[in-house]
C-alpha cells in the first residue's frame, strides 16, 4: 500500500517538520512495515512557474517538424518581467493558455539542467513542460495546459502541481486490512504520534430510503450490506482534477477517467471498494445471488469466465454483470458516454471473495480488501463520498434515493483480565494503560473489577480473541519495551539416538572423503528412464505433486540417485577429475491409505483420529546415497592413482556398518540401475539395507558419467534401527597369536563370502579373525577356478596354543570349506 | 698346537712370547683403528678376535704351559684381548654413530611433496549449521524435535490457525500432493512440528526443530522451492514474550557473537498472537554511525530481518490439546539458509543446492 505523506496529513495533524522517514519508522514499530520510501519531485529545482502564452509562431523545419516560436509571460520570475522567448515542439495549446514554464537554472528529473540555448534559429530561454518531463505521469502527447484559473504568470507551480511529495510504501499484514486505506494508515499515524485523527468517512449521509437503484440480495450471508446511490447528468468528458490524478498516480494507480478515478480514489481513501455502473445499461433490479454451475461472465479484463455455484454474482435482468467483490463485467462498465452512474458500495463475506478470487486466479484491488475484511459500516459513507466527488468534478446531480439492503453485523464482546497483557508479554502494563490503549484503537471498553469487556470497532474485524487485544495493547506500549529473560528449561535429554547416529553417519562419510550435497527431491519419468528402471519398478510408484514446478519432475522422489548423479555430472563437467558425493534425505512412497482428514480445531483430535491422519501420510524413510566417479585416489609421486569402482561403493556401506557396530551382509544381486554382475544387495540380519556397486554402463551414459561409476543407496532408518546401542566391554586374550595362511581353489562362481563363512565355522572357537588377502586366477588354478588366500589368526583365552591345536583348527576349517564349497587347498 | 706338556718342563711356546702377544695386540688395534665402516670392523673382529685369530690361538696354548707359567701367560693374553675388545667396542660405537648419521642424511626426503592421495570430504554447511543451532538449544536443556516433510494439511495449516480460507495460506505457496483433496502437502514451514510436539508430549515443552521446507517459489539467488527453517517452541506455565526475547537474544549472540541482539516489530502470523518480526543487529556494521550507512549486509538499516515469532495462539494450543488457561507458550522460526548466508556472506542461495564440491568443501572446516 502506497501512501503519499500529503494525503496522510489530510486526516492527521502532523507537525510540519515530521518527514516520511520518521513517520514510516514510527509506523513500522506499530506494525505497518516500511517497504520503500520515495520522494517524487525531490530531483526538481526551480524556477518552475506558471506562464501565459502571448504569441506562438509555427515555423516548419527542414526535418519535417514544425516548431512553435513562443513568447510567454512569466511575470517577474525571469527577473525582468519581459516575455520569455521559448521554442516548443508541442501543438496542444494556443495563445492565452496557461502553461508550465521551466526557466534557465532549473533542474528537471534525471539531472536535466535547463539553460538558454540556441535552437532552430532562436535563443530558447527555457522550456514549456509536459507531464512526463516533470515526472508527473506518462503523458507525453503534449505540454500541460493549466486551467484558466490556475494562477497568474510567475506563480510557483510546485504546490499547484503537487510536484513534491513523499510516498511511503507499506507492507500490510493480512490482519490489518483497514490499513489498505489512507483512512487506516492515518489512524495509525495519529496513534503513533498521539495526535488527533479526522475520520474521512465521517460525513453526513442521507437515511437509507429505498429510493435508490433497486437491489435484491438473495444471499445475505455472502452479502450482508449492499448500498446503491445514483448520479444523473454526469459529464463523462469532464477531466479528473490534477490533485486527484496526482494522488492516484503516487498511490500506484493509473488515472483513467473521472468516473473510474473517483471510485478508485474513494477505495484508497476509505478502503471500501466501489463499483460504478452505467445506469443506462442496467436492466431491471440489481440482484446478488450465487452463480449456477457453468454460468458465464465476461469480466472487465476481457476474459470470458465459467462460473461455479460458489461464486457470488451481481446480476440484472440480462444475467451476470459482475463477480461480486472481485471484478465487474464488461457490459455495464462506465464508459466515455456514461451520464447516469449507479454506485455500488457493498460488504461481502471474506471467505466467499477469497475463494472466488482463488478459483478464477483473479486477485484485484477489491478482492484484496474484501477477503481481508472491510469495515462493514462504510458502504453508506463511501457511496456518498463517491457521489459528491462525481458531481463536484463532473457535474450532474446526486439523486436523493439511497438504497441499503442489510446492516453491518455487530462486533463481539471480548472479556479479558486487565492484567492479561502484562502476563502474556512480561512487560509492566497496568490496567489504566490497557484500557487507554484499547480505546486508542477504537474499542469500547468497560472495566469490571479485575476484568474488562472490549467491543472492537467496525473497522477491526481481526480483533476477536483475548490475545488479539493483548497485541493491540502491547504494540502501543512498544515491543521495544519487552524485557529479555532467558527461560529455564526443564532438563532435556540431549540428542535422541537417531539424531546422534545421523551425525555419526555424516562424519563417517566426510571422513571417507565424500562431500555432502542437498538436491531437490523432485523427480519424473525421464530420471527413472535414465536409471533404466523397468516399468513395474516400485520406485516408479511415486507421491505425485498436484502443482509441480516443472512438469518433467512431477513427483517427490523415491530415490536419491537422480539428484546425486546430476550433481556428480555437474562437478565432472566443471573439471573435477573425480567426485565422491553423498546425500541423506527422505524419499517417499505413497501410503495409498486414503485422504488425511481435515479435523476441526476446537479440540485436540482423538488418539484414533490422529492415528488415521498420520497413517494417511506417505512412508518417508531416510535414505543415504553415495556416488563415486572418476579418480578416487590421485596419481602422484607415490605411483598411479585409482579410478572409483564397484568396491568403493560397497566399501562405504561396510565402513558405515563398522562405524555403527553392525556387520553388513553382502550378497550378489541384480537390480537397476546397477551393473547386473557388479551389484550387491546389502542387508542386516535379514532386513534389506539397499544396494551398492557399479552403475550399469547405460546408466553411466544416460547421466554423462564415466564408466565404472559406483553408487550405493541404503535405508538409513534400517541401519540405525540395527545400530549397536550399548557396547559390552570387550575381553581379549594376551596369549600369543598363532597365524595360519590357507589358499583354497574354488569354482569362479563360488563367492568369497561363502568360503569365508565355511572357514570361520569350521575353525571353531579358537579362530580370532579371518581375512581374505589375495585372489588369484590364471594358469596355476585352471580355467573356471580361482584361488582365495586367507590369513587366519588363532588364539586361546587361557593358554598358548600348541602347533598341533592350531593345525587341527586350520584343517577343520579347510575341511568344512571343502565340504561346503568344493574348495581344494593349494599345495 | 703343541702336545700336552706332560713333564711340566717349561717349554718355550712361541705364540706366548710377550713380544708375539704384543705384536698380535698391536696388529689388532691397528686394524680396528683402520676400519672405516661397520662392515670393515666386522671383518677386523673376525680376523683379530675370531677362533683363528693369533690371540685366540695363543690363548689355547696356555694349557700347554707348566702350571707356574700359566698365570703369567694368561694375564698377558687376557690383557691383550681386553685391550682389543675394548677398542672394538669403542670403534663399533663410533662407527654406529657415523653410520646412523650417514643413513639419516641419505634417507632425507622432500617433505614438501604432496600427500593428498584421497581428497577430503565435507559435510554440507546446512547440516553443520543446523547442528550448531541445535547445540545452542541443547546446551540450554531443550530437545530437538522432528517431523516428516510430506505432512498432513491439518497439521501444516489448520492446527496452526490457518484455516482453508485464510488469506495467509496463499502467502505460503504450497506444493500439494495429488489429488489435491487428499489433505497432504509438502510442509511449507517447520511449524507443523510444533503441532506434532504438543500433540505427543505434555508441557513443559522446550524444543527446537530444524528442517527442510518447501514453497512453490521460482529458483533464483534469494528464493528456492526447497529451503531450511529452524523452529523453536516453548510451552510452560508463566511463559511470556520476555522469555521469547531472552531466548532469541541468546540464540543471536550464540550464532553471531556477543552484542548481537534482537528487536521485535509487530507482525502477523496466524499461529502466534501477539506476533513479531525479529530483526538482528547487523553483525557486520553493528549499526554503528559512520559505518552503517555504507553497510552492504544490512543495506544501511543497522538491522537484518531474521525471522518471525510470537506467543503461541491459544487457538493452536487448544487444537493441540494444551490447556490455554494453564499454559502459555512462544514460538519462533527463521531460515537456516538465510542465517548462514548472513553469517558467511554467501550471495547466491543456489550455491547450497548445486552440489559443487568447491562450495561444500569450503565449509568442511565448520565446527
Amino acid at each position: 500500500m502506497r501512501a503519499p505523506l500529503s494525503w496522510i496529513r489530510d486526516y492527521v495533524d502532523l507537525p510540519a517538520e515530521v518527514n516520511a522517514e520518521e513517520l514510516a519508522h514510527e509506523l513500522t514499530a506499530l506494525g505497518l512495515k516500511l517497504e520503500a520510501l520515495e520522494k517524487p519531485g525531490e530531483d526538481i529545482t526551480g524556477p518552475l512557474v506558471v506562464g501565459r502564452v502571448l504569441t506562438m509562431e509555427p515555423e516548419p523545419q527542414k526535418n519535417g517538424k514544425t516548431i512553435n516560436w513562443c513568447t510567454v509571460d512569466v511575470g517577474d520570475a525571469n527577473g525582468t518581467g519581459e516575455p520569455q522567448g521559448i521554442v516548443c515542439g508541442a501543438h496542444n495549446f494556443a495563445p492565452g493558455d496557461l502553461v508550465v514554464v521551466v526557466l534557465p537554472g532549473a533542474v528537471l528529473p534525471g539531472g536535466f539542467e535547463i539553460s538558454a540555448r540556441k535552437t532552430y534559429g532562436h535563443l530558447s530561454a527555457g522550456m514549456i513542460c509536459s507531464s512526463r518531463e516533470l515526472g508527473l505521469g506518462d503523458d507525453h502527447e503534449g505540454i500541460i495546459v493549466l486551467p484558466a484559473d490556475a494562477g497568474k504568470p510567475g506563480d510557483d507551480v510546485f504546490e499547484l502541481l503537487h510536484l513534491r511529495d513523499e510516498v511511503i510504501e507499506f507492507e500490510i499484514n493480512p490482519d490489518r486490512a483497514y490499513a489498505l486505506s489512507l483512512r487506516g494508515i492515518a489512524r495509525e499515524a495519529a496513534l503513533a504520534r498521539s495526535v488527533p485523527f479526522t475520520d474521512p468517512a465521517a460525513r453526513p449521509v442521507p437515511e437509507a430510503n429505498g429510493d435508490g437503484y433497486p437491489v435484491v440480495v438473495d444471499d445475505a450471508d455472502g452479502c450482508p450490506v449492499f448500498v446503491t446511490r445514483t448520479v444523473t447528468g454526469f459529464d463523462p468528458a469532464a477531466p479528473t482534477p490534477s490533485w486527484m490524478s496526482r494522488r492516484l498516480f503516487l498511490a500506484g494507480m493509473r488515472p483513467i477517467s473521472l468516473g473510474v478515478d473517483v471510485t478508485n480514489y474513494v477505495m484508497l481513501e476509505l478502503g471500501q471498494p466501489i463499483h460504478g455502473y452505467d445506469g443506462d445499461k442496467l436492466a431491471g433490479p440489481i440482484r446478488v445471488r450465487r452463480a449456477t454451475e457453468g454460468e458465464r461472465l465476461r469480466t472487465l479484463d476481457g476474459v470470458d469466465r465459467t462460473l461455479s455455484s460458489e461464486d457470488l454474482l451481481i446480476t440484472d435482468d440480462s444475467g451476470p454483470i459482475g463477480l461480486a467483490g472481485v471484478m465487474g463485467g464488461e457490459t455495464t462498465e462506465l464508459s466515455g458516454t456514461t451520464t447516469h452512474v449507479v454506485i455500488e458500495a457493498a460488504h461481502f463475506d471474506p471467505v466467499s471473495i477469497f475463494r472466488t478470487q482463488k478459483r478464477h486466479k483473479l486477485p484485484s484491488e477489491a478482492s484484496k480488501r474484501f477477503e481481508r475484511g472491510v469495515d462493514p459500516k462504510l458502504p453508506a459513507y463511501a457511496s456518498q463520498r463517491v457521489a459528491e466527488l462525481l458531481t463536484t468534478y463532473g457535474g450532474g446531480t446526486v439523486e436523493p434515493g439511497a438504497t441499503q439492503v442489510g446492516t453491518a453485523p455487530s462486533r463481539p464482546q471480548i472479556r479479558i483480565a486487565t492484567d492479561l497483557p502484562a502476563r502474556v508479554t512480561g512487560m509492566e502494563i497496568d490496567a489504566a494503560t490497557t484500557v487507554a490503549n484499547l480505546q486508542a484503537v477504537g474499542c469500547r471498553v468497560e472495566v469490571d473489577g479485575a476484568e474488562l469487556t472490549a467491543v472492537p470497532p467496525s473497522w477491526r474485524p481481526d480483533l476477536n480473541d483475548p490475545f488479539d487485544l493483548v497485541e493491540e495493547v502491547a504494540r502501543i506500549v512498544g515491543y521495544d519495551q519487552v524485557p529479555s529473560i532467558l527461560p529455564t528449561a526443564t532438563s532435556g535429554r540431549g540428542l535422541s539416538r537417531e539424531q546422534r547416529l545421523r551425525r555419526r553417519v555424516g562424519r563417517t562419510l566426510a571422513g571417507a572423503g565424500c562431500v555432502e550435497v542437498l538436491s531437490f527431491p523432485f523427480v519424473g519419468d525421464a530420471a527413472f528412464d535414465a536409471l533404466g528402471l523397468p516399468a513395474e519398478d516400485v520406485l516408479r510408484h511415486t507421491v505425485r505433486l498436484a502443482n509441480p514446478l516443472s512438469s518433467e519432475d512431477p513427483s517427490y522422489t523415491t530415490t536419491l540417485l537422480p539428484g546425486l548423479l546430476r550433481a556428480a555430472g555437474r562437478n565432472l563437467g566443471r573439471g573435477a577429475p573425480g567426485v565422491a558425493l553423498f546425500e541423506t534425505g527422505t524419499v517417499a512412497f505413497p501410503a495409498d491409505r486414503g485422504p488425511a482428514p481435515i479435523y476441526g480445531v476446537e479440540r485436540r483430535p482423538t488418539v484414533d483420529e490422529l492415528a488415521t491422519l498420520l497413517e494417511a501420510l506417505p512412508e518417508q524413510p531416510l535414505h543415504l546415497a553415495v556416488v563415486l566417479a572418476g579418480e578416487r585416489e590421485r596419481s602422484g609421486w607415490w605411483g598411479a592413482g585409482r579410478e572409483a569402482g564397484w568396491s568403493d561403493a560397497i566399501g562405504v556401506v561396510r565402513r558405515l556398518g563398522d562405524e555403527l557396530g553392525v556387520e553388513v551382509t553382502v550378497d550378489a544381486a541384480a537390480r537397476m540401475p546397477w551393473h547386473p554382475g557388479r551389484c550387491a544387495r546389502v542387508s542386516l540380519g535379514g532386513d534389506e539395507l539397499g544396494h551398492a556397486g557399479e552403475l550399469h554402463p547405460r546408466v553411466c551414459q544416460a547421466f554423462g558419467l564415466p564408466p565404472r561409476t559406483a553408487v550405493a543407496e541404503i535405508d538409513l532408518d534400517v541401519l540405525m534401527r540395527h545400530a549397536r546401542d550399548v557396547v559390552p566391554g570387550p575381553q581379549f586374550s594376551t596369549y600369543p597369536v598363532a597365524k595360519e595362511d590357507v589358499a583354497l581353489v574354488v569354482a569362479t562362481s563360488v563367492t568369497a563370502a561363502a568360503v569365508e563363512a565355511a572357514l570361520r565355522e569350521g575353525a571353531g572357537e579358537l579362530l580370532e579373525s579371518i581375512r581374505l588377502f589375495d585372489v588369484y586366477t590364471g594358469d596355476q588354478v585352471g580355467a573356471g577356478h580361482k584361488s582365495l588366500a586367507f590369513a587366519l589368526r588363532f588364539r586361546a583365552p587361557d593358554r598358548t596354543l600348541t602347533e598341533q591345536e592350531t593345525a587341527a583348527a586350520r584343517d577343520a576349517a579347510v575341511a568344512l570349506a571343502a565340504e561346503r564349497t568344493g574348495a581344494v587347498q593349494r599345495a | 698346537m703343541s702336545g700336552p706338556n706332560s713333564d711340566y718342563d717349561p717349554v718355550e711356546v712361541t705364540p706366548l712370547k710377550p713380544e708375539e702377544v704384543e705384536a698380535a695386540r698391536d696388529a689388532a688395534l691397528a686394524a680396528i683403528g683402520a676400519a672405516t665402516d661397520l662392515e670393515g670392523l666386522k671383518r677386523v673382529r673376525i680376523e683379530h678376535t675370531g677362533d683363528r685369530s693369533p690371540l685366540a690361538l695363543a690363548n689355547r696354548e696356555i694349557g700347554a704351559l707348566p702350571p707356574q707359567a700359566r698365570k703369567e701367560a694368561g694375564q698377558r693374553i687376557g690383557q691383550a684381548r681386553g685391550a682389543v675388545n675394548k677398542a672394538l667396542a669403542e670403534r663399533q660405537a663410533v662407527l654406529e654413530v657415523e653410520h646412523e648419521e650417514r643413513m639419516l642424511v641419505e634417507e632425507t626426503v622432500d617433505v614438501t611433496l604432496p600427500t593428498d592421495r584421497v581428497a577430503a570430504g565435507a559435510r554440507h554447511p546446512i547440516t553443520t549449521g543446523s547442528e550448531r543451532i541445535a547445540d545452542v538449544f541443547l546446551a540450554m536443556g531443550w530437545e530437538v524435535a522432528e517431523g516428516p516433510v510430506i505432512e498432513a494439511e491439518w497439521l501444516n495449516f489448520d492446527a496452526l490457525n490457518l484455516g482453508a480460507d485464510h488469506p495467509a495460506r496463499t502467502m505460503q505457496d504450497t506444493f500439494w500432493t495429488e489429488p489435491q483433496d487428499q489433505g497432504i502437502v509438502l510442509r511449507t514451514h517447520t511449524s507443523p512440528v510444533q503441532a506434532r510436539t504438543m500433540l505427543t508430549r505434555t508441557p513443559p515443552i522446550y524444543v527446537v526443530c530444524p528442517g527442510r521446507v518447501f514453497r512453490t517459489d521460482e529458483y533464483d539467488a534469494t528464493h528456492s522451492p526447497m529451503f531450511h527453517q529452524v523452529e523453536g517452541l516453548v510451552v510452560d506455565e508463566g511463559i511470556t514474550m520476555a522469555h521469547l526475547k531472552g531466548t532469541l537474544d541468546h540464540f543471536a549472540e550464540s550464532m553471531f557473537g556477543e552484542g548481537i541482539t534482537t528487536r521485535f516489530r509487530p507482525s502477523y502470523f496466524p499461529f502466534t498472537e501477539p506476533s513479531a518480526e525479529v530483526d538482528l543487529v547487523c553483525f557486520v556494521c553493528r549499526g554503528a554511525a559512520g559505518v552503517v550507512e555504507s553497510c552492504r549486509t544490512c543495506r544501511g538499516e543497522g538491522w537484518i530481518e531474521w525471522g518471525g515469532c510470537g506467543m503461541v495462539n491459544p487457538r493452536v494450543l487448544r487444537a493441540c490439546g494444551v490447556d490455554p488457561e494453564r499454559f502459555t507458550g512462544f514460538a519462533f522460526g527463521m531460515g537456516i539458509d538465510r542465517t548462514l548466508m548472513f553469517r558467511h556472506a554467501i550471495e547466491d542461495l543456489r550455491g547450497f543446492f548445486e552440489g559443487d564440491v568447491r562450495f561444500t568443501t569450503a565449509f568442511g572446516t565448520e565446527i
